[in-house]
């Protein structure tokens, strides 16, 4: 077991290195704005974006930038310095990263405590109403655009621009420490729209999940026993149902930890998400390169956590 | 076919006081045996509604048992006798089958009860083991706490004691080192052993009844007879009742008293074991001899196999189902559905066939 994860660790960070590259590559040869000019302030001399071009480094050849890159990251954990702010990115990222965290969970616990409740009692009532008017409204929240479903809340609930003003609007966002009520008023309308989708795809999966696993011969087994149903649905069914949905869980936390751009933006909620979207719209290159290697990272945790969580989850599964 | 006829013939079935239960089960052994049967299935019908129309798996069979007594119910698969015997603790139903007829357990008709009442029978005094012990056993979960959890179902015990009795249980059934396999997980078995352990679960709560289906199918060859010399070794220090589903009549011939041949849905044939063997009066029962290997025989001879395969359950041959295949149907078979009657001569060996008993007695002759 040791051994494994210590393997899936090391292919992790070699992960890391082809995505660092494959960023740096891309965003190099795409056309985009000149990262000098953009700094450089409006009618800037040709001279002045020359010398910013060699203060940036960006003179130099690609590889040597990279190499330049990976050996301040791998010894200093330095991620660079913003090409329009000249902050350090590492900070910049450790700045933002509470509100993306904050975003994350919240969200996480309320699609999974309404989704797959959901999920389970639209496969119990299979083909009744109950279940044909859950999944009809899950598809709906799954066809939904969550920056549009923000947008909606916003019109209808914000405290400042909404029909009933009940809720803190966009903008409102304030640390938990700072400030812990405004923090968390501020999210529940982000938290909300963000679990709506997600809440309606687990409810969706948690169906399928159970109903394949309540047609299992140990099921039977277990009303055989005489079992009463509840405790045969939720111990034998549910406990089997929802192996499959963790997995898909961790990646989807992992992704959203990367930044929930389209959220963060919308509620300009100062995130991760928030940070990206500015930095792409700047070409501003060391915060979309530290950012993306971010986003991998807790995608590729998630994923050796999740496989790790099955050794205990699922007793067949034996790493070796 | 009227219903109400062959339940009336069905009295041929019970077992009198002559059949001795083992002393250990019965606290009183100076009680006076039952006269009533454990178990009485009346005219059971069990259908599914599926796309293409209604499926009759089950379609009006009747037999009982007596306390104490085993029956074989034999028949291909899709024959219904899994539906059926799945019926008797009421499985069928969370599949959305329509149930009819009428299943006594010691007087009360398990049809009538409601899910609760039924769960105090389930496990309890009716016990299961199915074919295929990996996919019926939690692949999650350690099988001693299965079986902890199938004693806490129905008695009032700590963890520990139902611990302590699982382990017991386990020995029971000759699972090695029980005290060690009880936290062993269903794949860290083997087949056999796993099938022990489903019959320690069944054994759990002292059930009257055991139903076991198809028990040894998924089985290798040579554990198969450890386990059928199992189940017959405790039904005959528990003095349990046992159906044996099986599509083998190989597997019923040395432990069924009774056994039961269904076709499509229906008894075609049903009498004591000896007689089945000896004197079986039902053409496909013939097919289902004649196509057991026998190790004495001579070694050309050829396994005469039943032409044709079982029809569809969806839309079953009219008049007798058997007459597509029976190599001496007439063509009147076509038309009328025979009724299960006793055969002259012997009360308890009940025939489903239109052929005259003398015609039927004279071909099985020439036969064997």
């Amino acid at each position: 077991m040791t051994r494994y994860v210590v393997r899936r660790i090391l292919w992790g960070v070699l992960l890391l290195i082809l995505v660092s590259a494959l960023t740096f590559v891309l965003f190099r040869i795409l056309p985009t704005a000149e990262p000098a000019r953009l700094r450089a302030g409006r009618n800037a001399s040709p001279r002045v974006i020359a010398e910013l071009r060699v203060d940036l480094g960006l003179n130099k050849p690609l590889i040597t930038q990279f190499w330049l890159y990976m050996r301040g990251l791998f010894l200093h954990g330095d991620l660079g310095y913003s090409y329009t702010s000249g902050a350090s990115v590492r900070s910049l990222i450790f700045d933002r990263l509470p509100a993306t965290l904050s975003l994350t969970i919240g969200s996480a616990i309320i699609w999974m405590a309404i989704g797959l409740p959901i999920g389970i009692v639209s496969a119990l009532r299979r083909r009744t109403r109950t279940d044909r008017a859950s999944m009809g409204v899950a598809l709906l929240f799954i066809s939904a655009p969550e920056y549009w479903l923000g947008l909606i809340v916003l019109y209808l609930f914000a405290a400042d621009i909404g029909r009933v003003k009940v809720f803190p609007g966009a903008g409102a966002y304030a640390g938990l420490t700072a400030d812990p009520w405004k923090w968390f008023t501020s999210l529940i309308l982000p938290w909300l729209v963000l679990a709506a989708g997600f809440a309606a795809v687990y409810a969706r999966l948690m169906r399928g999940s159970l109903i394949e696993t309540l047609g299992q011969d140990y099921i039977r087994t277990a009303r055989a026993k005489g079992l009463p149903e509840r405790q045969v649905v939720l111990r034998h069914g549910v406990r089997a149902a929802i192996t499959p949905i963790l997995t898909i869980f961790a990646l989807d936390v992992g992704v959203l930890l990367g930044g929930a751009v389209l959220i963060e933006t919308v509620f300009e909620i100062p995130g991760i998400g928030r940070l990206n979207y500015d930095a792409i719209t700047h070409a501003d290159f060391p915060i979309i390169q530290g950012t993306v290697l971010l986003a991998a990272v807790f995608i590729i945790v998630a994923n050796i956590l999740i496989d790790i969580a099955y050794a205990y989850l699922d007793p067949r599964v034996r790493y070796s | 076919m009227s219903p109400p006829d062959h339940i009336v013939t069905t009295e041929a079935y019970q077992v009198s006081a002559a059949t001795p239960v083992s002393p250990s089960s019965s606290p009183d052994p100076a009680r006076p045996a039952d006269a009533e049967p454990l178990l009485q299935v009346k005219d059971l019908r069990v259908s599914y509604a599926t796309e293409d129309g209604a499926v009759r798996a089950v379609d009006g069979i009747s037999y009982e048992l007596g306390r104490g007594r085993t029956l074989g119910i034999v028949g291909e698969s899709g024959s219904g006798k899994t539906v059926a015997a799945l019926s008797v603790l009421g499985l069928t139903r969370a599949e959305g089958a329509e149930v009819g007829g009428c299943i006594e357990f010691e007087g009360r008709d398990l049809l009538a009860l409601d899910e609760r009442e039924l769960r105090t029978v389930r496990g309890n005094e009716i016990a299961m083991v199915f074919q295929d012990p990996l996919s019926s056993l939690h692949p999650l979960y350690r099988v001693g706490a299965q079986i902890v959890e199938a004693i806490r179902a129905h008695q009032d015990m700590t963890k520990a004691k139902a611990r302590a009795r699982t382990i017991e249980l386990l020995d029971l059934v000759g699972i090695p080192d029980p005290a060690k396999r009880v936290d062993a997980y269903p794949h860290e078995m083997s087949g056999g052993q796993r099938q022990r352990a489903m019959i320690a679960m069944a054994l759990a709560n002292d059930p009257k009844l055991l139903i076991a289906d198809e028990p040894t199918t998924a089985l290798d060859v040579t554990v198969q007879a450890q386990i059928l010399a199992l189940l017959s070794e405790l039904q005959q220090e528990r003095g349990m009742a046992l159906v044996l589903v099986t599509h083998d009549l190989g597997v019923v011939a040395d432990m069924a008293d009774d056994i039961a041949v269904m076709y499509a849905g229906e008894i075609v044939e049903s009498a004591p074991a000896e007689r089945v063997f000896a004197a079986p009066e039902h053409p496909y029962t013939w097919g289902l001899l004649r196509s057991i290997p026998t190790l004495d025989g001579p070694r050309e001879e050829l396994l005469t196999p039943i032409p044709g395969s079982p029809p569809s359950p969806l839309a079953p041959p009219p008049g007798c189902r058997f007459h597509p295949r029976c190599p001496y149907a007439q063509p009147e078979h076509a038309r009328t559905n025979p009724e299960l009657l006793s055969t002259p001569g012997q009360p308890d060996h009940r025939v489903a066939c239109l052929l005259e008993p003398e015609t039927r007695r004279g071909l099985w002759r020439e036969l064997a």
